[in-house]
């Protein structure tokens, strides 16, 4: 097999019209910016025919054609994407290879979209993400991501190669380099992104990254979520001592540099001690406490309805949380190891705590802010009036109206643990060194980063395209429940 | 006034107690001691070696003693080891003379000595620290005028293409950690690849000699991450400022829109970026420390890794101390800082 090169057959016609369009579209947008700073606000006028008239002149017609180029490069971009489907192996190119290995993906993305988009009007807000731009852009590349680890985690669909697999010769090579020849047949026969310095294939370890980032990351957000609420309604509620004491700890952790606490948490010393166990048993009874007082402060006064609640969802939860916590190698073995359902690998656990244990006292003080904001709401004084219990109106009345920013938020954080992880990856902390998440593969490639610059880079476009999704996401979001 | 400084610094002082003594708690949990006295003696000690050689240097003295002769309000140890020989905290560990200090802490400006530098922890912090120092000031020289322009342009008029546009650069800059952002500058200015081979992929010399050549890639690499953050606040503040009573009263007095923005927005917009430009400090430390890895420029960020990878106990003691400080101090002066920018609250 040949060397593969960047963009293939397709490569002759479509590379230079996206550049040249891109070229365009870049400095339109800079003249635009720049004519904006002195241009004349626009006056909306209503015309007759009950449209509205928008900005004219030199300006309004550059807007109307950054438009264009903005739509004409996506456009061809997207034709290569879907020309490089149809095209026989190796005709594409690496990039229209990677295209091609993604199908799963880009078929699922965009039956999500057009679905989404068919029925937007009937899904909240949700269906209104998809009225902004922003927004559509942030979630197309989030969930371009998620879709990416189901398919690698459960099917083991997109990778070329095993991600631990070495093959003998591959070592640094570039991209597109051919594997030797003598393997068996429906072997993949090219290193898309080139080989590692232990000579494994770039391409599939990011995308076998993606699971660990994609497993870690939100349940890391979801734990510290309930952590911050479970302490911040009560402290913006009762306020008095308790919001001092709690707000004094959050306060304190905030001010460790994260860095340090990392080295502090992570090191096998420690871990050696247990300490991460403590602290997982520690952190992990919050969602077991956040759901019983919720079912608990709702069906207390219907006593059979309430036990019945409280078995179905506590039980499994209680036994979920034991076998999590409880490994048979720590100080810390409470749980029969027969019925230990879960064993949490080495590093893991440790990461996990310690990204939720950093993101919980922000989340905390959000939580209470936000608290402290709604209490003093007419729906909470007519529910002190009706004798509510303190649990029930925090939970119940407080909570589901604070939704707004907390689902904003959410998503901002999921970026931010992303990144927290990464940054435990780039100092080989806690995950073990031949792990394929990001942070490491960064890690990995940095240090020969002035000779090899192949290593290095997909992990940290794809660790980039994800937060920057979550972050337009976000953005979108906001914006959108902003409307209304 | 007085009595708001007077407590905030309290509740420093506090804080900064509580996080030094849980530094030193898990820095001194027997794990690492016991590494420490492996690589500090020999590795086949065994554990009742291990036992006496940390007994007679103190190391097993009760955790808030330990602490105390630490901070310097203990008197510090003088142990007569098992071996017969004398040790004492305050003779570095050797027998007391006569002139011998009976305190002995952080608080006497004893930090102690790094086994990894072979070096007092004061003078090895305060050299890295220098290095760092200018390598912060760069990035404030960058990042803070760049944010607030970035900021202001784009809070002028809300919902305009300009703002669309810079909130989204903003938004791109905060999506891009340190090592993401370093990697890739490195890859495309300090390496042959794009042709664009005008930066050095490492800042090693710019510890003595800094020069653009040198030390720009290091220096945007950690204000870019900042730079849309604060540039977003910025925002955030002046748009809520261009909405208010007195703008609106402004132009319908007929000033002119630049005039509006230089000479009644601008000031009391900036009142609240000044608070998150302090609050940076934190998140800037940890990109020194990722930056000064990645760039290997070794200053402060670079020791903390050495400290911690290398179980250096003193001198990651001797960091955390001074790191916790800067990010309490920054809080501090933000706190007051607001207080005195902002009239509405100075004048009550």
């Amino acid at each position: 097999m040949d060397t593969l090169t960047w963009t293939g057959s397709l490569g002759s016609i479509l590379v230079p019209a996206i550049t040249i369009t891109a070229a365009v579209f870049v400095a339109a947008v800079i003249v635009q910016l720049i004519m904006g700073v002195f241009a004349a606000d626009v006056k909306l006028q209503a015309n007759p025919d009950g449209t509205l008239q928008g900005r004219g002149g030199l300006l309004g017609r550059l807007e109307t054609y950054t438009g264009w180029l903005f739509m004409l490069l996506v456009g061809l971009i997207a034709a290569f994407i879907v020309l490089a489907w149809f095209m026989p192996y190796g005709e594409a190119g690496i990039l229209g290879e990677i295209s091609r290995r993604f199908l799963p993906t880009w078929i699922a993305l965009i039956v999500t979209f057009i679905v989404s988009i068919t029925f937007k009007r009937k899904l909240g807000l949700y269906g209104k993400l998809f009225d902004s731009t922003i927004g559509m852009i942030g979630f197309a590349l989030v969930m371009f991501w998620v879709f990416t680890s189901i398919f690698v985690g459960m099917f083991d669909m997109i990778g070329t190669h095993d991600p631990l697999q070495q093959i003998s010769g591959l070592k640094n090579k570039l991209p597109g380099v051919a594997v030797p020849e003598g393997q068996d047949e429906g072997f993949y026969p090219h290193y898309l992104l080139g080989g590692d310095n232990l000579a494994r294939d770039i391409f599939t370890r990011m995308v076998h990254g993606s699971v660990i980032v994609m497993i870690i990351a939100p349940l890391a957000t979801i734990f510290a979520f309930m952590v911050g609420i479970t302490l911040g309604l009560p402290a913006g509620y009762y306020g008095g001592k308790l919001d001092t004491v709690l707000s004094f700890l959050a306060n304190l952790i905030l001010a460790f540099p994260v860095i340090l606490l990392f080295y502090l948490l992570v090191t096998p010393e420690i871990v050696a001690t247990g300490l991460p166990n403590f602290l997982a048993a520690f952190l992990f009874v919050f969602p077991l406490v956040f759901f019983g007082v919720l079912i608990n402060s709702r069906y207390k006064t219907q006593g059979s309805k309430n036990t019945l609640y409280l078995a179905v969802v506590l039980i499994p939860l209680a036994v979920l949380y034991l076998s999590v916590i409880s490994e048979a190698n720590s100080p810390l073995n409470i749980w029969p190891n027969a019925l230990d359902l879960i064993t949490i690998p080495g590093g893991i656990l440790v990461v996990f705590v310690s990204v939720v244990f950093v993101n919980s006292p922000t989340v905390f003080r959000i939580v209470r802010g936000l608290a402290l904001d709604i209490k003093t709401r007419d729906y909470v004084a007519a529910a002190q009036t009706r004798g509510e219990g303190p649990w029930y109106i925090m939970l119940w009345e407080i909570l589901p109206n604070a939704r707004g920013p907390l689902i904003v938020d959410f998503c901002l954080r999921i970026g931010y643990t992303t990144i927290l992880l990464g940054t435990l990856g780039f100092f080989g902390l806690g995950l073990p060194p031949e792990s394929p998440d990001w942070g490491s593969t960064i890690n990995e490639g940095r240090k020969l980063l002035l000779i090899y610059v192949h290593p290095a880079l997909p992990p940290a476009i794809a660790l980039l395209s994800l937060v920057l999704g979550l972050n337009l996401l976000a953005d979108g979001l906001r914006e959108e429940s902003l409307k209304d | 006034m007085g009595l708001f400084i007077l407590r905030r610094l309290g509740v420093m002082i506090l804080t900064a107690l509580c996080l030094t003594f849980i530094v030193f708690w898990l820095t001194n949990l027997y794990p690492n001691l016991e590494k420490l006295a492996k690589t500090q003696g020999n590795f086949r000690m065994s554990d009742e070696q291990v036992e006496t050689y940390l007994g007679n240097r103190g190391y097993t003295q009760a955790l808030p003693v330990k602490y105390g002769q630490w901070l310097g309000v203990l008197p510090g140890y003088v142990i007569e080891g098992t071996d017969g020989e004398t040790r004492a905290r305050c003779a570095a560990g050797r027998a007391p003379t006569e002139d011998t200090a009976t305190f002995c802490g952080i608080l006497q400006g004893e930090w102690g000595q790094s086994t990894v530098f072979k070096d007092e922890v004061g003078s090895i912090v305060s050299t890295r620290l220098g290095l760092t120092g200018k390598l912060m000031f760069w990035v404030m020289m960058v990042m803070v005028p760049g944010a607030l322009i970035i900021g202001v342009l784009a809070g002028m008029r809300e919902g305009s293409r300009t703002d669309r546009s810079l909130s989204t650069v903003s938004i791109v800059s905060t999506a891009t950690p340190e090592y993401v952002s370093g990697v890739i500058l490195i890859a495309v200015f300090a390496t042959p690849l794009f042709g664009m081979q005008y930066f050095k992929g490492t800042a090693t010399s710019a510890m003595d000699d800094a020069n653009f050549n040198n030390f720009f890639l290091p220096v945007i690499t950690i204000a870019l991450y900042g730079m849309g953050y604060i540039a977003r606040m910025t925002r955030a503040s002046m748009t809520e400022v261009m909405t208010a009573q007195y703008i609106r009263t402004a132009r319908l007095k007929g000033v002119s829109f630049p005039n509006i923005v230089m000479k009644h927005a601008l000031r009391n917009a900036l009142i609240a970026p000044f608070t998150v430009i302090m609050l940076q400090f934190p998140w800037l430390l940890n990109g020194v420390v990722i930056v000064e890895t990645l760039f290997n420029y070794k200053g402060f960020g670079w020791t903390l890794v050495q400290a911690a990878s290398n179980n250096d106990i003193e001198l990651l003691l001797g960091v955390s101390v001074v790191s916790v400080f800067v990010v309490l101090v920054t809080q501090l002066i933000s706190d007051i800082g607001y207080v005195f920018l902002n009239p509405r609250i100075r004048i009550s």
